[in-house]
């Protein structure tokens, strides 16, 4: 049974942040920009399962939990703030909520 | 009773308070009350207190110290009171002339709208010279002499919606500012030598810390005489003063004839060791004391405003005190101050009253006649005039001048330069002093009287008439009967002055000299004044330049207009765009332009912000490669 | 088990690249699950099962139906899609695919320059993560209850449907 090199994990990790990213930056829809950013945290949290494999310890997947509780609560919050946006200015466009320059 | 002291400048102080609070809101009445009040009862405490002092043994010294001002690393100035027989001449005369002032100004200033504005200024002026004169260390006396200082710009600049009293309201203000830097340096220097600011501490360590002579105690005692010679007006800071008479005649009576322009002889009288062990200052005190007495008086030969001629007659008057100082005569000088204090505030005081009489009308040349319309007035500007020419005999005036001319002349630091310059001074002085009284009140009248003064005018006017002529008696020289109580009241704190040996025969001789000169020059003003009225336009046509020269006060104006006035416009126009805040403005400006950038970049979508992030992160990481 | 390794990453890399490439949103969410079960597969061949199995429950299940519920809630209607295809032009993007790209080429030059360890492929389980985590990092779990605390009662607050208040800044723009 041959075994993972460390490096691969950390490259596909690079690689599902990295197109994350790209999403979130090309991305007017507010929607979708909260989607890359679950793809960016998710990848984050799998460059911590890599770590933690790599040294034989719990402590990698622990940090993987406390990633998933943010983002659980990130998701809850941002939703919320999604609807309200689109409630006040019946849009899902990021640009037009710039009104107040913040 | 002596434990009162305190009260003496405290109540013209809460006066003053009440006044600055309540002025406006007070029904009219009551504020000539609570301004005349407060001072009229500090005499009253004054003239107890005095009692007091008189009675008890020569040479002792009332202390009362509030509590401690400051305490810092051995330099520990007290908010303390000294009073001996030199401050307490001062706090009588101020006390008692600044309460006769105030009552005066009662009706005086009754139609001003600032009314009770001015009283809290009187009040606060008088309590500030109280402070100055009652200190016991040089720190609370220039606490004082700086709140005189600016009581008197208030009150030079109380009619200030002219723009030319405020003008001299700053000009007085500035130009004794001069002074008091090098008071204030002198001050330090004195600090530093001694390790103390305490006057009495100074008297008693001065011989003993300074040898006579020393470099470093005639910079000092130079820079004492910086400070008096631009609070009294004297050469060659004397310019202020004829200007200051842009205030109301009462301010004129009490601050710029009175008292304040005096605190300089107060000074040098107060420090005289410093003096004494400086013989160079104290000949420059009497040189210039000299000089000044004779140039402000060729000055008020030629003045056309009645103000004007009493305010140069007060420089010289004050430069007769510097002469007496300056030849060590300290009794002298400061009988002449509380004499000088009497006839002059009687003078102006009747000035302001001829003034008011003629519808502010300033000219002499206009006015005439009024001998018969204001009678009350006219005794008394006379016997004021009379004591300021020093008739013989019966004026004050005569003895406390003739005992100056006389130790001019006799004093072991007297000489004949001085005596002459005195002797010429008091000719003049008689001549200027009748032009005013012949071309006031003799003389046709060519103004109109609107308004004659009631009884608050009046009576201070002859209270100070009985004071101008009695006050005098109480030093009567060797000649006429040797009476010296005020020199022996004095003589515990100021040393007698040491007379030539051998001298004391001639003199009669200067008394009988002094005399023919004030008579002679009071019928030489009524020959050019009385008798042909012509004769003065003709000479003043004959020597225009002369003529012009003496009446814009020597040019003094113009010089320092020249020397310093024009290089400081000429420097500020060329530095209007402030060199030094070049760089400062550069710097305002790269930061407005960074931010105005950054602002742009806070545009609000959520986009940039995310790409700035996304750059920021390659600049780190690529710093993290490269390093 | 590295042919499984690698077969799980195509599948996420090719997921998420389709996730990031829909103008539908649903479609996308679709893919996001698939890319995220790819990824539950990488963690259990990286040795973490209790980690897989929390990301195809959370992640895969609870997170996505929450966008769905919300996406539902918003009712965006067909036009949605073109108007997601007239943003989605070459112009935009780009630019942050240049410098993503870069981000990249940094990120994988600096794992490259590291010496090359291969994983052991030792399963840590869920008694031992449960040690580590209620042992050591205890604090944390209690920080991230008071965040999901927070959380929630963000949601429902931000979450309430009130009539709406225009914010006097707007108001006075639109006049």
């Amino acid at each position: 049974m041959t075994t993972i090199p460390a490096e691969y994990g950390l490259v596909l990790a690079t690689v599902l942040f990295m197109l994350g990213l790209i999403s979130l930056l090309i991305r007017r829809n507010i929607v979708f920009m909260l989607i890359s950013v679950e793809i960016m945290l998710n990848a984050a949290g799998l460059a911590f399962i890599v770590a933690g494999s790599r040294w034989s310890q719990a402590d990698g997947q622990v940090m993987f939990l406390f990633i998933l509780t943010m983002a659980a609560a990130e998701v809850s919050v941002g939703l919320a703030l999604i609807l309200q946006i689109y409630h006040q200015l019946k849009t899902v466009n990021s640009d037009e909520a710039s009104k107040m320059k913040g | 009773m002596s434990n009162l002291l305190w009260l003496i400048p405290a109540l013209p102080f809460a006066g003053s308070l009440i006044l600055i609070v309540a002025g406006s809101k007070l029904p009219k009445k009551y504020v000539p009350l609570i301004g005349s009040g407060s001072v009229g009862v500090s005499a009253f405490i004054t003239l107890l207190i005095g009692m007091e002092f008189i009675t008890s043994e020569s040479g002792s010294v009332i202390k009362q110290v509030l509590w401690q001002w400051i305490d810092v690393a051995g330099f520990s100035p007290a908010f303390g009171f000294h009073l001996d027989s030199l401050s307490l001449v001062f706090i009588f005369v101020i006390t008692f002339v600044g309460f006769l002032i105030h009552v005066y100004s009662a009706e005086f200033m009754a139609e001003d709208e600032g009314y009770a504005r001015f009283f809290a200024f009187l009040n606060l002026f008088v309590g500030s010279m109280l402070i100055l004169v009652l200190a016991d260390n040089l720190l609370l006396l220039y606490f004082g002499w700086e709140g005189v200082g600016l009581c008197s710009y208030l009150l030079i600049g109380f009619w200030y919606q002219e723009e030319k009293n405020g003008s001299a309201a700053r000009k007085a203000f500035i130009i004794t500012r001069v002074g008091d830097t090098a008071m204030a340096i002198g001050l330090f220097m004195i600090f530093k030598t001694m390790g103390t600011v305490n006057l009495v501490d100074i008297q008693g360590q001065a011989t003993s810390v300074w040898t006579v002579g020393s470099y470093e105690v005639t910079l000092i005692a130079l820079l004492l005489l910086g400070g008096a010679v631009g609070k009294s007006a004297q050469l060659p800071l004397q310019s202020w003063l004829p200007d200051a008479m842009a205030g109301p005649s009462p301010v004129s009576a009490l601050i710029h004839a009175a008292t304040m322009v005096t605190a300089g002889v107060y000074l040098i009288a107060r420090t005289h060791v410093v003096f004494e062990l400086a013989p160079t200052a104290q000949f420059v005190v009497g040189v210039l004391g000299a000089v000044t007495l004779l140039m402000a008086g060729f000055s008020a030969l030629t003045q056309y405003d009645l103000k004007r001629v009493l305010a140069y007659s007060t420089i010289s008057q004050i430069g007769y005190m510097f002469l007496a100082l300056g030849i060590g005569a300290w009794s002298s000088a400061i009988f002449h101050f509380m004499i000088h204090a009497f006839f002059k505030a009687l003078l102006f005081l009747a000035a302001g009253a001829v003034i008011m009489a003629l519808h502010h009308e300033h000219d002499m040349f206009k006015m005439g006649g009024l001998r018969k319309k204001l009678p009350v007035i006219y005794w008394t500007f006379l016997i004021g005039a009379a004591s300021l020419a020093a008739l013989p005999l019966i004026t004050a005036g005569f003895y406390s001048k003739d005992q100056i001319l006389w130790l001019a002349w006799a004093g072991e630091k007297g000489n004949t330069w001085f005596f002459l310059a005195a002797l010429v001074g008091a000719f003049i002085t008689a001549i200027y002093t009748f032009r005013m009284v012949f071309l006031t009140f003799f003389g046709e009248e060519k103004t109109q009287v609107s308004h004659v003064p009631g009884s608050l005018i009046n009576i201070p006017l002859i209270v100070l008439a009985v004071l101008s002529t009695g006050a005098g008696f109480i030093e009567v020289p060797h000649s006429l009967g040797h009476l010296q109580w005020f020199t022996d009241f004095l003589s515990p704190l100021l040393p007698i002055t040491i007379i030539r040996p051998g001298i004391e025969s001639t003199e009669w001789m200067i008394q009988l000299l002094a005399a023919g000169l004030s008579i002679g020059g009071a019928g030489l003003a009524y020959y050019f004044y009385g008798v042909r009225p012509s004769l003065h336009i003709q000479i003043k046509n004959a020597i225009p330049q002369v003529h012009n020269f003496l009446l814009k006060g020597w040019r003094f104006d113009s010089l320092y207009d020249w020397t310093f006035v024009k290089p400081f416009v000429y420097l500020s126009n060329v530095n209007k765009n402030d060199l030094v805040d070049w760089p400062f403005n550069a710097l305002v400006t790269v930061a407005g332009f960074i931010h105005r950038l950054f602002a742009f970049t806070q545009s609000g979508i959520l986009r940039w912000y995310l790409i700035g992030i996304v750059v920021g992160a390659i600049l780190i990481l690529t710093l993290g490669i490269l390093i | 088990m590295l042919i499984i390794f690698y077969i799980a990453a195509a599948v996420a890399v090719i997921a998420t690249v389709l996730v990031i490439t829909q103008h539908n949103l649903v479609h996308a969410l679709l893919y996001l699950v698939v890319s995220f079960l790819a990824v539950a597969m990488a963690f259990y061949v990286l040795g973490a099962p209790f980690i897989a199995a929390l990301e195809v429950i959370i992640y895969a299940g609870a997170i996505v139906v929450l966008m769905i519920f919300v996406i539902m809630m918003l009712n965006l209607r067909q036009e949605s899609v073109a108007q997601e295809k007239k943003w989605l032009n070459a112009r935009i993007v780009i630019g942050p695919v240049i410098l993503t790209l870069v981000l990249a080429a940094e990120l994988l030059y600096m794992l490259s320059t590291e010496t090359s360890v291969h994983l052991t492929g030792e399963v840590i389980g869920a008694k031992a993560v449960g040690m580590s985590l209620y042992g050591h990092y205890v604090i944390g779990v209690e920080l991230s209850g008071i965040l999901l605390m927070a959380g929630i009662v963000g949601a429902y607050h931000l979450g309430r449907q009130k009539k709406k208040v225009t914010h006097r800044f707007l108001e006075k723009q639109e006049e």
